[in-house]
């Protein structure tokens, strides 16, 4: 308990630590409401894929001397599009032109970090994430990017919405949907990006996945879904966030360990509570 | 049916169509008028919903004239009301009723972001019209066969179409659901035209004015008689022609 009330300290006397929880917040924002789009339309495996080739981006910035934020939204966003026409223009399995992206990505980034001159993270960082390590400069990119994906969002939400339901009828009604999935793969890039920070690039799928899902368990309408995935991801992230600093663990580790675990506990609470008011309600049927 | 004013609605000629170098459709002729109940039947993979593909714009023609409302099909396509045979949707996916009949204004709207009072005027209406309001905020998936497919009604009718177009929509419903479709279908059709694919000859036969057969062409275009021969040819095995819906013109009268 001590070293929670230290936390309290440090978050009103550190600049560092505000910046930190700016930045967790941010990131379940953008991650509720574009993590519902990922969740609803099966786009976790693309997912997982930018954010992997998001890594080599993050390598090439280092090895060029730009900022790493730069080189992964740049990296994320190529794959995006590349994926997105793939699956538009060839015959080629979207899956595996995931694939091919995904490992090229990563060891693109592993050559450029071992021949970057002087100060080179630890990749590990850049895997599992770092959130104490959020500049300002970071969180402005973070503070844009999530401006652009919320104004994206909000003028496309009708469209977006018949789009993932049915494409075909979207289709009909007038909308580009070949375009729309180009934004809205885009708009996932951006959003990896910028949980890259916190959770990192193997753990992002996490954020992107685990708050919606749980959203999804309680509602049938896609905003609400939305609404409330954003609420519970601040919840898990600061959860997470207080176990890494109570124990001294990885932040990046803990937020989806115990998001995990909350999914696991509550969508096994909803199956258990159904299965026993079955039993009770209707003890003639066989 | 009211004495409308007869116009074509569809004229399709020469239409070659298809997806790999095997036309699925050769040198097909059709056209549509504002009054139509028609009813295209056929045997699987003889094109039907090919066919449907042309002319909502969603698949270009190989070869071959297709006019919509005077205009090309992509054009044209915000004019029409479409219920697909399957919605292709995630049976998951978070959304009411009342989301999924609005999505049919959005041919209307365009990319405005929100939609208006009227949208939502036209969106209660097209419930009512299917008699399925009182379930607007139910998940799509905790509703019967039939009550989903008189969703899918409501959604083509929510766009004001001009022409409605069907693919097997009671495929998947019973003998009873069906006929309550049918009857909205004939009270719809004394609004706007109807196009109903299905392979259900006897049930089209109650509803519809006028059939065409497809296997892979059809010339049924204007006035020709549908004979049994034909009705044969199209499905290659012996057919029982339709005799029972006396008052309905189950073959086409009007003469060239």
């Amino acid at each position: 308990m001590a070293e929670l009330i230290l936390l309290f300290d440090a978050l009103l006397t550190y600049e560092f630590m505000q910046r930190m929880f700016i930045a967790g917040m941010l990131a379940s924002v953008a991650g509720g409401i574009i993590g519902s789009y990922v969740v609803v339309k099966r786009l976790v495996f693309i997912s997982s894929g930018i954010s992997h080739t998001a890594f080599g981006g993050i390598g090439m910035a280092y090895y060029f001397g730009f900022e790493p934020m730069i080189g992964a939204a740049m990296a994320a966003l190529l794959t995006a599009i590349v994926v997105g026409l793939v699956n538009i223009k060839t015959k080629i399995r979207a899956d595996s032109a995931i694939g091919i992206m995904w490992v090229i990505g990563m060891a693109a980034g592993v050559l450029f970090i071992k021949k970057t001159e002087g100060y080179t993270p630890d990749p590990m960082s850049i895997l599992f994430g770092n959130i104490l390590l959020v500049s300002r400069e970071e969180l402005i990119i973070m503070a844009v990017l999530i401006v652009i994906i919320l104004g994206f969002v909000m003028f496309l939400y009708k469209d977006l919405l018949a789009m993932t339901f049915d494409e075909e009828f979207a289709a009909i009604t007038g909308i580009h949907t070949n375009l729309l999935n180009l934004v809205l793969l885009s708009l996932t890039a951006l959003t990896i990006v910028l949980m890259l920070k916190i959770v990192g690039v193997i753990l992002v799928i996490a954020m992107l996945t685990i708050p919606p899902s749980l959203a999804g368990l309680f509602t049938n309408d896609l905003k609400v879904m939305m609404i409330s995935a954003v609420i519970i991801g601040i919840v898990l992230n600061i959860g997470g966030f207080m176990i890494s600093w109570q124990w001294d663990l990885p932040p990046g580790a803990t937020i989806v360990i115990l998001s995990g675990v909350v999914f696991l506990v509550v969508f096994s609470s909803i199956k258990i509570a159904r299965f026993v008011k079955h039993k009770t309600k209707d003890p003639s049927s066989k | 049916m009211a004495k409308r004013k007869r116009k074509t609605v569809i004229d399709i000629r020469g239409l070659w169509a298809g997806y790999g170098r095997e036309p699925i459709l050769e040198d097909l002729d059709l056209k549509v008028y504002n009054d139509d109940f028609l009813g295209i039947i056929g045997p699987n993979g003889g094109g039907k919903s090919t066919l449907l593909k042309v002319i909502l714009g969603l698949l270009p023609p190989q070869k071959g004239k297709v006019k919509v409302f005077g205009r090309s099909p992509i054009e044209a396509r915000k004019y029409i009301g479409y219920v697909p045979q399957f919605a292709v949707y995630d049976k998951d996916f978070p959304i009411n009723v009342w989301d999924v009949v609005m999505m049919g204004r959005r041919s209307r709207r365009g990319l405005f972001p929100f939609y208006n009072a009227e949208d939502k005027q036209k969106t209660k209406e097209a419930l009512e019209a299917v008699d399925m309001l009182e379930f607007r905020k139910e998940h799509i998936d905790d509703l019967s066969g039939g009550q989903r497919q008189r969703v899918f009604v409501a959604r083509a009718l929510a766009s004001d179409p001009k022409l409605l177009i069907l693919d097997e929509p009671t495929a998947s419903v019973d003998s009873v659901i069906q006929e309550s479709i049918y009857q909205l279908l004939q009270r719809i059709n004394e609004g706007i035209p109807i196009i109903l694919v299905t392979h259900d000859i006897g049930v089209i036969a109650q509803a519809v004015t006028r059939i065409a057969c497809l296997n892979k062409s059809l010339h049924t275009g204007d006035g020709e008689m549908l004979t049994k021969e034909q009705l044969e040819s199209a499905y290659q095995c012996p057919v029982e022609l339709i005799a029972h819906g006396v008052p309905h013109r189950v073959l086409p009268e009007h003469k060239k």
